[in-house]
C-alpha cells in the first residue's frame, strides 16, 4: 500500500483549547507545527464550556495561588498530585494574561481590571471566606479562547488538517512515538504524518454512556490511540455526572432549578429527596441527588413508558418566575424534552459530564508509564493535554473553573517543553514499513464485508452497559457484571459490518472508528470502578461508604494488554510549599 | 453508499451530516435532527439556506435556534424558524 506522507515537527491530535495553546506557542516558535482535528477547530467541545478560568489574580478580593492550590488538593479529595496542582496554580496567572494579550475579550471591572466571579469550591485563606477566581468572558468563556486562539494560530501560520481522523499512533520497536496514521474524511484516504514529536489533546469521552452533556465528538479518540500504543490510563473511574440532564438526551438542567424551588417526583408524584437527604432535600450535594434519582428508577418508582426517569417539576413557580429568573430553560426544555415546563414537568436522569482521568503526563506534558513504585518512564516523543490527559489536578473530582485551566496550562506547558525538545532532537527518527502496517490494518479491517452487526446496534447496547453498571450506582455486584457485558461488547465488535463500503464522507466508517476507541476505553473505566473499594471524590460506592487513605490514596492504572490494573503512589508532595494533609472534606 | 444531489451543487448528505457535528450536544441533536426529518422535503433553496447556516459560528447557531438571538438576515430568520417549530412538535 502507497501512503501518503507528510513531515512536521510537531503533530498536535485535536483542536480544542489545549491543542491550540500547545500549537500556538510551537508556530510562534517558527517550528512546523501541525493541528488534526477530526471537524472544523472551533468546533471542539471547548467552545462549550460557558463558566471560566480559575486564576488567583485577586481584582475582586483578596487572593493568591496557594489558596488556589489548597482549594483544588481539597476539591480533588487528596488524589490530585500535589507538585502539579501548585504549578497550575501558579501558571494560571501567566496563562491568563497572555490569554488577554492574544485578544480574549474577559469581561471587566469598572477599573478596567479583569472581571472574577465566585465559584462553588472557592475560598481565601484556606477554607475560609468566598472568593472570586474565575475569569469569565460573559456566559461564553470557552467559545472566546477558542475562536482567538484559532485567529492567533492561523495568524503564525500553523498548518491545519481539518475533517481528518487520528487512527493510531506510529511506535517504534524502542516504544518512541513517530507520529501518526489519520484518515481524509472527505477522500477516505490515510496520510501518514511522520513528526518529532505528538500531542494527544483529543478531550473527553462522555460518548462512552448513553446519557451525557458531552457532544458526539467527544469519544475519547487520543485515550483510545494511547492505550493502543501501550500506554495506560489512569484514574478512569473517576468521572463527574451532573443529576439532571434531560432524559435520553443528556443537556444540562442546571442546579439553579432547584435553586430556585423546583423539586424532583418520582412517578408516585412523591418528593423523594426528603427521605435521602431529610435537611438538604432537592438541594443536597450532586453524587447524593444523582444517586436518589438512580435508586429510584431501579426500585421500580421510575416515570415514563420505560419506567426510565424521574421529573422535575417547576410549573409551581409559575411563567413569570420561569421566565425572569430561569431564562432558557423553557426554550431548551421545550426543543430537547418536548414539554412546557410552566404546565408540565421535565424528565430527568444523571448526565455523564466530565472524566477527571486520562493519559498519565508529568507536568510537562510528556506521556508517562507509571510505575507501583512511584517512578515514571517518559514515552518519547509522545505527549498529552487537556481531558484526555491525567497530570493528575483534578484527582477524585475537579472544581468549577478548573477545566479550562487545565487545558490552558498544560497546552502551553507541553507547547513550550515540545520546543525545548526539538532544541535537542533536531532529526527524524527513522520509519519502517513493518511498523506502520498494524496502524494500517486497523483501517483495513473495516473493509470486510457481508452480514454483521451495525455500528449503531452495539454503540446502543455498549452504552446501556456502561450507563447501568458503570455510572453513579457503583456496587461489587453491579460492576462485576459491568466487566462481563463489556467484554461480551468487545467480542462482538469483530463481527460489526459495515453497509457502506464507499470511501467519500463515509461517515459510517468514522463512528465505527469511533465505536472501537469508546469500547476500549469503557473497560479502563469498568475494571477501575470495579477495583477501587472506597468512596472517593465522584466514585461513590454503596458498598464501601468511606474514603480509605490508609489503602486507596493512589492512582489506578490501566494498561490495555491483559486488562491489567496496577496503582501508584499520589505525589503529595509540592514544589515549594507544605504539603496538604488529607482532611475530611467538608463544605 | 454516499449520498448526491444530481443536477445541484450541494454537498452530499455524508459530507452535511459530518458538519452538523458541532462543539456542543445542544447543536449536534439540533442539526442532525433537522438534517435527517426535515432537510429531505425542503425547497432546493432552503436547502441552500441550510448549507450556508452550517458555517456560521457554534455559539450564534445555539443563540438563534433558543431565540436569544435574532438572525438579520430574513431568510435566515425564517429557517431559524421553521426549525424552532418542527424541533418543538417532534
Amino acid at each position: 500500500m502507497t501512503l501518503a506522507r507528510r513531515r512536521f515537527d510537531a503533530l498536535i491530535i485535536g483542536a480544542g483549547g489545549a491543542g491550540l495553546n500547545a500549537a500556538l506557542q510551537l508556530a510562534n516558535a517558527n517550528l512546523r507545527v501541525a493541528v488534526v482535528s477530526k471537524v472544523f477547530p472551533t468546533r471542539s467541545h471547548t467552545v462549550a464550556a460557558q463558566g471560566g478560568v480559575n486564576a488567583a489574580l485577586a481584582n475582586v478580593f483578596e487572593d493568591n495561588w496557594h489558596w488556589h492550590m489548597f482549594d483544588t488538593v481539597k476539591g480533588s479529595d487528596y488524589l490530585g498530585d500535589q507538585d502539579a496542582i501548585e504549578f497550575m496554580c501558579r501558571e494560571a496567572i501567566p496563562t491568563v494574561y497572555e490569554l488577554e494579550h492574544n485578544g480574549v475579550p474577559f469581561s471587566r471591572l469598572d477599573n478596567g481590571r479583569i472581571y472574577q466571579r465566585a465559584f462553588g469550591g472557592q475560598s481565601q485563606n484556606f477554607g475560609g471566606a468566598q472568593a472570586a477566581r474565575t475569569c469569565a468572558a460573559a456566559d461564553r468563556t470557552g467559545h472566546a479562547i477558542l475562536h482567538t486562539l484559532y485567529q492567533q494560530n492561523i495568524r503564525a501560520r500553523t498548518h491545519f488538517f481539518d475533517e481528518y481522523f487520528g487512527v493510531d499512533l506510529i511506535r517504534d520497536d524502542d516504544g518512541a512515538i513517530l507520529g501518526a496514521l489519520t484518515l481524509e474524511i472527505e477522500t477516505g484516504e490515510p496520510l501518514l504524518i511522520e513528526a518529532k514529536t505528538t500531542l494527544l489533546a483529543t478531550g473527553g469521552c462522555g460518548q462512552v454512556f448513553r446519557t451525557t452533556s458531552n457532544a458526539h465528538i467527544n469519544t475519547g479518540d487520543g485515550m483510545a490511540m494511547a492505550l493502543r500504543a501501550g500506554v495506560p490510563l489512569m484514574d478512569m473511574e473517576f468521572f463527574q455526572f451532573h443529576p439532571t440532564g434531560i432524559s435520553g438526551r443528556g443537556m444540562l438542567i442546571t442546579e439553579g432549578v432547584r435553586g430556585e424551588g423546583g423539586y424532583l417526583v418520582n412517578k408516585d408524584g412523591e418528593r423523594f429527596m426528603e427521605r435521602y437527604a431529610p435537611n438538604a432535600k432537592d438541594l443536597a450535594s450532586r453524587d447524593v441527588v444523582a444517586r436518589a434519582i438512580v435508586t429510584e428508577v431501579k426500585e421500580g418508582r421510575g416515570c415514563g413508558p420505560n419506567a426510565d426517569h424521574v421529573l422535575l417539576k417547576v410549573d409551581h413557580l409559575g411563567e413569570d418566575i420561569i421566565a425572569k429568573r430561569l431564562p432558557g430553560i423553557r426554550e431548551s426544555s421545550q426543543i430537547f424534552a418536548g414539554v412546557d415546563p410552566a404546565v408540565e414537568p421535565i424528565p430527568v436522569f444523571p448526565t455523564a459530564h466530565y472524566v477527571m482521568g486520562g493519559i498519565p503526563t508529568d507536568r510537562l506534558g510528556h506521556v508517562v508509564i507509571p510505575s507501583s513504585d512511584g517512578s515514571e518512564e517518559i514515552v518519547p516523543g509522545l505527549y498529552a493535554a487537556g481531558e484526555c490527559a491525567c497530570v493528575s489536578v483534578h484527582g477524585a473530582n475537579r472544581l468549577g473553573g478548573n477545566s479550562l485551566l487545565d487545558i490552558l496550562v498544560f497546552g502551553r506547558a507541553a507547547g513550550q517543553q515540545i520546543i525545548d525538545h526539538l532544541k535537542d532532537s533536531p532529526e527524524h527518527r527513522p520509519m519502517s514499513d513493518a511498523i506502520i502496517e498494524k496502524a494500517v490494518s486497523r483501517l483495513s479491517r473495516w473493509e470486510q464485508e457481508g452480514e454483521g452487526i451495525s455500528v449503531r446496534e452495539l454503540r446502543d447496547e455498549f452504552r446501556k452497559v456502561m450507563e447501568d453498571h458503570a455510572g453513579v450506582f457503583r456496587t461489587d455486584e453491579i460492576m462485576s457484571e459491568g466487566v462481563e457485558k463489556v467484554k461480551a461488547v468487545r467480542e462482538k465488535l469483530k463481527d460489526v459490518r459495515l453497509g457502506d463500503q464507499s470511501k467519500v464522507f463515509n461517515t459510517a466508517r468514522i463512528e465505527a472508528l469511533e465505536l472501537e476507541n469508546l469500547i476500549d476505553i469503557g473497560m479502563s473505566i469498568v475494571l477501575s470502578a470495579l477495583e477501587r473499594k472506597e468512596s472517593r471524590g465522584a466514585h461513590s460506592r454503596p458498598d464501601y461508604t468511606e474514603r480509605d487513605d490508609v489503602n486507596w490514596l493512589k492512582h489506578s492504572v490501566y494498561f490495555q494488554e491483559g486488562d491489567r490494573l496496577d496503582y501508584k503512589p499520589v505525589q503529595t508532595k509540592p514544589l515549594t510549599v507544605e504539603t496538604f494533609p488529607p482532611k475530611p472534606r467538608v463544605y | 453508499m454516499v449520498e448526491s444531489v444530481l443536477g445541484s451543487d450541494l454537498p452530499p448528505l455524508g459530507q452535511l451530516r459530518w458538519q452538523c457535528r458541532r462543539g456542543m450536544l445542544e447543536l449536534d441533536y439540533i442539526l442532525i435532527g433537522f438534517l435527517d426529518q426535515h432537510y429531505p422535503e425542503l425547497p432546493v433553496e432552503d436547502k441552500h439556506l441550510f448549507v450556508r447556516m452550517l458555517d456560521f459560528e457554534d455559539q450564534l447557531l445555539l443563540d438563534w435556534v433558543m431565540g436569544n438571538v435574532v438572525p438579520s438576515d430574513t431568510n435566515i430568520r425564517r429557517l431559524v424558524g421553521l426549525m424552532q417549530k418542527e424541533l418543538k412538535t417532534t
